[in-house]
């Protein structure tokens, strides 16, 4: 593996534009679980531009970075999925947001 | 153009391309299917970035169990009745601009960037096999490590009591609230 084959600027650039798509999915859609979804393509892209440095800097640091955002989002996930499974059991039977503006009922 | 170049153009079109189709597609069981090839096209990224360790965690744990988890729920809940877009989403315009213009800044920057020296620890080119990940796991990040551990325990019991049944095995019943509230 040679060592500047693909520039750091392209790798940002992807974990740019993935982020960018991650948060227009979060202001625009209005399916929790979509939402959700977003949220993970932001944090994939984070853990993209992790990977980049780490292979520009010449260390493993970034990648087990990376190792814990996927540790974290994949806590975040379990948690959330089953707060959006109560959320329908107990509230309106919907997955809008929109329909979820209580803290409190 | 490298082989790895190559690789890395077309799978990071492909995620792109994922990308938007997760958030575009409405219906939420397509999205989760765009997602998958998002999640993938990033690990070959990763292959590409000397992280191949990291590809198989990838495929592993979010190509395999989130996006599962994804499915197992949006099987369970969204079947019935369809939530659209918003749609007025115009006093959004001048955050996307200044948006835009942010990145374009952000990217001349980095490409400004790529010819310049930096100063390395070292010469070596690290490839992020399980072993030295492991070495870098287990020894300078230990805590961090057994926090995650303790994070990890800790989501699972939280998701346990947010999926457990009420006492007679019927659903949680907070209906004479909901009624107080909406009448």
């Amino acid at each position: 593996m040679g060592d500047m084959v693909v520039p750091l600027s392209r790798c940002l650039l992807v974990s740019a534009l993935l982020f960018s798509i991650g948060v227009v999915g979060v202001i625009t859609r209005r399916n929790t679980l979509v939402i959700y979804m977003s949220v993970e393509l932001m944090l994939n892209a984070v853990n993209l531009s992790l990977v980049a440095f780490s292979r520009h800097l010449h260390q493993l640091d970034g990648q087990v970075m990376a190792l814990f955002v996927m540790t974290v989002a994949a806590a975040e996930v379990s948690v959330g999925l089953g707060l959006i499974v109560a959320i329908f059991r107990n509230r309106e039977h919907t997955v809008d947001v929109d329909s979820m503006n209580v803290m409190k009922w | 153009m490298s082989a790895q170049a190559v690789l890395f153009t077309i799978f990071a079109a492909l995620a792109v391309v994922s990308g938007v189709l997760v958030i575009r597609l409405p219906n939420p069981i397509h999205s989760a299917l765009a997602l998958i090839g998002n999640l993938v096209s990033i690990a070959v990224l990763y292959y590409t970035l000397n992280a191949p360790f990291l590809m198989a965690v990838q495929l592993i744990v979010y190509a395999g169990a989130i996006v599962v988890l994804f499915l197992f729920v949006v099987m369970l809940l969204s079947s019935r009745g369809e939530v659209h877009a918003r749609k007025h989403l115009m006093w959004l315009a001048p955050a996307a601009w200044i948006g835009a213009l942010l990145t374009f800044l952000g990217a001349f920057a980095m490409i400004a960037m790529d010819g310049g020296r930096v100063a390395r620890p070292s010469d070596a080119v690290v490839v992020g096999d399980p072993a030295s990940i492991g070495v870098l796991l287990f020894g300078k990040y230990l805590l961090p490590f057994e926090a995650t551990s303790i994070l990890l325990l800790a989501a699972l019991v939280g998701a346990m009591y947010l999926g457990r049944r009420g006492e007679s095995g019927e659903v949680e019943d907070y209906g004479g609230a909901e009624e107080a509230n909406d009448g």
